[in-house]
């Protein structure tokens, strides 16, 4: 051991260089003008951030309202218009768009390419979104949408939503749907075609698998929803009466098409986070991901079934018994791949070095907290069993155990994890985990409690509740719940604000990583690498460090005495 | 010395006699607790209808496992992050995988989920099929596909319609066709309902879709416009009222479309029908003198415009 010393700096040395070009514009300008898939992953993320602090503030104005029996805060009215924007804001402009944030920033760099395959398409991606948050959020000034994210008509229809804000929401789809699309060929042409030399589909980044799988399951399930709104566009509009069942239209119809987008839409959601923790574990595992090809498989196999799954959303509307089964039963299926995520997810951890940073804190409550949803999961794919549960706060509870227990979480987990190269400063770790512990304590107070409350019998987007139907107990800790989470998540907002100008210089591989992106400098220079290197395993920064191992006898990758363990 | 050991023996056996007298009560107090605790978070209604009792068992079933499942998987990673934190287990092991567990832990999540769907088609009959029913009140139904039917064919038959934001109940065999010729009795947000009988529930929406939920009566049935959906409960107990509301947002104010279901005995119920019918025929007969005053004062005319 005398003649190994621990690396003081990160080794290998990095071959980039940024080329400084005079300054020629302004730097708004560049920031609206560019292609770079550096800085449009930046906006995304930034803008993504922005609908997730509107959409949390939404959230808990319902939470507000529902704190105590009878309250008064807010009216019906306002209460349908909070839970459509709360639910089309997290889903339409947080969840989906943040990863493809993440997808951005980090996919050409895992891969080893210099830039996106279409970085104008890629910008224009971006600018739809904006377009189509402000559409929607511009609403608010008339009349904002309320039949819920899910605008079954014929509450939806021009009769009983008559506001325009209905439409804005028909457009927000169509607008963030184009702009997904575009995004998702994008991904998909530039991970098949721009991978660094010897990277062959056994050695892509499990994250890189995940956002493949994403743009193919978002290019499958959009045209779908797009159609469907369209349909919904010319009914309120143009006179037609697809949904319109006083002129023998059907808003089963409705239900089947939108719920066909919207189960492969929760996929889109969780399968990139599913990717983010493939790569976190591992780094603060101190070990290799445990099963690569089956958490690849199971992305592939879980995107699959995700098409078949759809009308578990519908068991209790107008459908044949043996449609309840089946559906049933594909639900069932779409259980045994994630339960092999989790399983090896788990088995990462065993006999693992665990480095317990924020982000590996965020990644393991993730895995918590995402086992429950899929365990809760199993009671509502039980067709008999979701015939009490269904619209009730159990399924509330469930769907935010898989997307913020599972989403979320991850989000939270890949910013601490790849903050440092985005913006070449570590993060706070102490706020960091003190940021989880509040988030994950909030959170549980939150949803758990909703469980119960939907098993005695309270149904979901109601703006009211008697006292004596004995929900306010439940209620009550529920609300207080939501602020602690809510206090959680702006700890890590203001960690993430902060650190940009105080946190310590990361340098180009803090954590003694994995993938490609670590081999760069951080922030990376707009053409990402000056070299590639050949791609000899799915870990191409640890082959690179065991090679200056060898050669030189330093110490690449410790037993997790790093010093940032105990920053 | 001596003293003080004597001392400790003593508060030793205190403890133990303590111990031995506390701990059973504290135990039963516990699972006592518990038990109502479990009652009121975490199970579903049984016992008012057979079908949301045989929900509430498969319910517990897939509960028993699930809980099992958390616990193990949730002790694994525990385990791990006590067990192997970088602190007490600085050198991880380099394994990639093994594909003999992979399998076979494939195959037990597999097994697991067999022995779920097998449970749910073996209380699926309990559930949507209607036991035998005396139902002298109601006229027998003639089967149909969809609508559930007990063996005997005897059921009272109520119809539900669902409207922003009231829920509306009409009594007696083809409710949902002819119950304006038929003069059938109907009420509203309270229904009344026979205990001891199958009562089928017709449901249908006029407006925007609704959802019929009773919980201690069974799950729940979307109320589609253009669509009819059936269902049925057996009210096992009399002078019962069981609470539900409208489970589909249906419109601002979704949270006041409640719903009772009044259970009496099937002699009172069959009372409460002729009664409903002389109110209501009478309230028209009162209707009727008005608009024949109105239109011998020549403010209505004859076809009832103004």
């Amino acid at each position: 051991m005398s003649t190994i010393q621990h690396a003081s700096r990160p080794v290998p040395q990095i071959l980039v260089h940024e080329v400084h070009k005079p300054r020629q514009t302004r730097q708004w300008l560049d920031w609206v003008t560019t292609t770079d898939h550096k800085r449009i992953g930046i906006m995304y993320l930034v803008l993504t951030f922005v609908f997730f602090t509107l959409g949390g503030v939404e959230a808990l104005l319902m939470r507000s309202q529902l704190s105590v029996p009878n309250n008064t805060l807010v009216s019906g009215l306002v209460y349908n218009e909070l839970l459509t924007m709360h639910g089309t804001t997290m889903i339409f402009l947080f969840v989906v768009p943040v990863m493809a944030g993440f997808g951005n920033y980090f996919v050409p760099l895992m891969i080893g390419a210099r830039d996106m395959a279409f970085p104008r398409l890629n910008a224009l991606s971006f600018w739809l979104l904006l377009l189509g948050g402000i559409v929607f959020y511009a609403s608010i000034f008339w009349h904002p949408p309320q039949a819920g994210w899910w605008s079954y008509p014929p509450l939806s229809s021009k009769l009983y939503s008559p506001g325009g804000g209905q439409d804005a929401w028909i457009f927000l789809i169509h607008l963030t749907g184009l702009s997904s699309l575009v995004g998702a060929i994008n991904f998909y042409v530039t991970i098949v075609n721009m991978r660094a030399p010897g990277m062959t589909w056994g050695r892509v980044p499990l994250f890189v698998w995940s956002i493949l799988i994403y743009a193919v399951l978002l290019i499958i399930a959009l045209p779908v929803i797009a159609a469907a709104v369209t349909m919904l566009l010319t009914d309120r509009n143009f006179g037609t009466h697809w949904f319109d069942p006083t002129n023998h239209g059907s808003p089963v119809l409705w239900e089947n098409l939108f719920w066909f987008f919207g189960h492969p839409e929760v996929y889109i959601m969780i399968l990139p986070g599913f990717g983010m923790i493939s790569e976190v574990l591992p780094v603060f595992a101190r070990k290799p991901i445990f099963g690569y090809k089956a958490i690849a498989a199971s992305t592939i196999v879980i995107a699959f079934l995700s098409t078949l799954v759809w009308a578990h959303h519908l068991f209790t509307a107008p459908m044949p018994l043996v449609v309840l089964g089946f559906f049933m039963l594909s639900s069932f299926l779409i259980g045994i791949p994630t339960g092999v995520k989790i399983f090896n997810w788990t088995a990462t951890l065993w006999r693992g070095s665990l480095v317990m940073t924020a982000s590996m804190m965020w990644a393991i409550g993730f895995i918590v907290l995402f086992l429950i949803g899929g365990i809760t999961g199993i009671f509502l794919a039980t067709f008999p069993v979701d015939w009490q549960l269904n619209d009730t706060y159990f399924v509330v509870a469930h769907f935010h155990y898989v997307l913020v227990g599972g989403a979320v979480f991850t989000i939270i987990a890949g910013t601490y994890y790849w903050y440092p190269k985005m913006t070449g400063r570590l993060c706070n770790e102490t706020l960091g985990k003190w940021s989880f512990w509040v988030t994950f304590i909030g959170f549980n107070l939150t949803f758990f409690v909703q469980h119960a409350l939907g098993l005695s019998g309270m149904p979901r987007r109601i703006y009211t509740y008697q006292e004596h139907m004995g929900w306010s107990t439940y209620n009550f800790i529920s609300s207080v719940g939501a602020f602690i989470m809510a206090t959680g998540f702006v700890m890590s907002f203001y960690n993430f604000a902060r650190s940009y100008k105080t946190g310590k210089v990361a340098g180009p591989d803090p954590w003694k990583a994995n993938t490609l992106e670590w081999f760069t400098t951080s922030p990376p220079p707009v053409n990402n690498f000056d070299s590639v290197p050949r791609i000899r395993s799915v870990e191409p920064m640890r082959d690179i460090r065991l090679e200056v191992e060898a050669q030189t006898g330093t110490l690449q990758k410790t037993g997790g005495s790093e010093q940032f363990a105990r920053a | 010395m001596s003293r003080a050991r004597d001392l400790l023996a003593t508060l030793r056996r205190r403890h133990a006699v303590a111990a031995a007298v506390f701990l059973p009560v504290a135990a039963g107090t516990f699972f006592a607790a518990a038990q109502t605790a479990a009652a009121r978070c975490c199970t579903l209604p049984s016992g008012g209808s057979p079908n949301a009792t045989a929900i509430a068992t498969l319910y517990d079933i897939i509960l028993g496992l699930g809980i099992a499942v958390f616990l193990i998987v949730f002790g694994f990673i525990a385990y791990s992050v006590w067990k192997f934190r970088a602190s007490k287990h600085p050198v991880a092991a380099q394994f990639h995988g093994n594909t003999r567990l992979e399998l076979s832990l494939t195959a037990a999540a597999t097994m697991l989920l067999v022995v779920i769907a097998a449970a749910t088609f073996i209380a699926l009959p309990t559930i949507i099929d209607p036991p035998n029913s005396n139902a002298n009140i109601g006229s027998v139904l003639s089967a149909s596909l969809t609508a559930p039917v007990p063996p005997n064919g005897k059921e009272v038959t109520i119809c539900v319609m669902g409207r922003q934001y009231i829920w509306r109940y009409t009594y007696g065999a083809n409710c949902n066709k002819t119950a304006w010729q038929d003069r059938l009795p109907y009420s509203y947000q309270e229904m009344e309902a026979p205990a001891g009988e199958v009562v089928k529930l017709v449901i249908q929406s006029s407006d925007v879709i609704h959802s019929w939920w009773i919980p201690a009566l069974g799950g729940k049935v979307d109320a589609v416009p253009g669509y009819t959906t059936y269902t049925w409960f057996e009210a096992l107990h009399a002078n019962v009222l069981y609470h539900g509301q409208c489970a589909q947002l249906c419109g601002r104010e979704h949270a006041f479309m409640t719903a009772e279901v009044n259970v009496v005995p099937p002699a009172q119920y069959a009372a409460w029908l002729r009664q409903q019918s002389n109110a209501i025929q009478g309230q028209n007969d009162q209707v009727a003198q008005v608009r024949r005053y109105l239109v011998k004062q020549g403010i209505l005319t004859s076809s009832g415009n103004f």
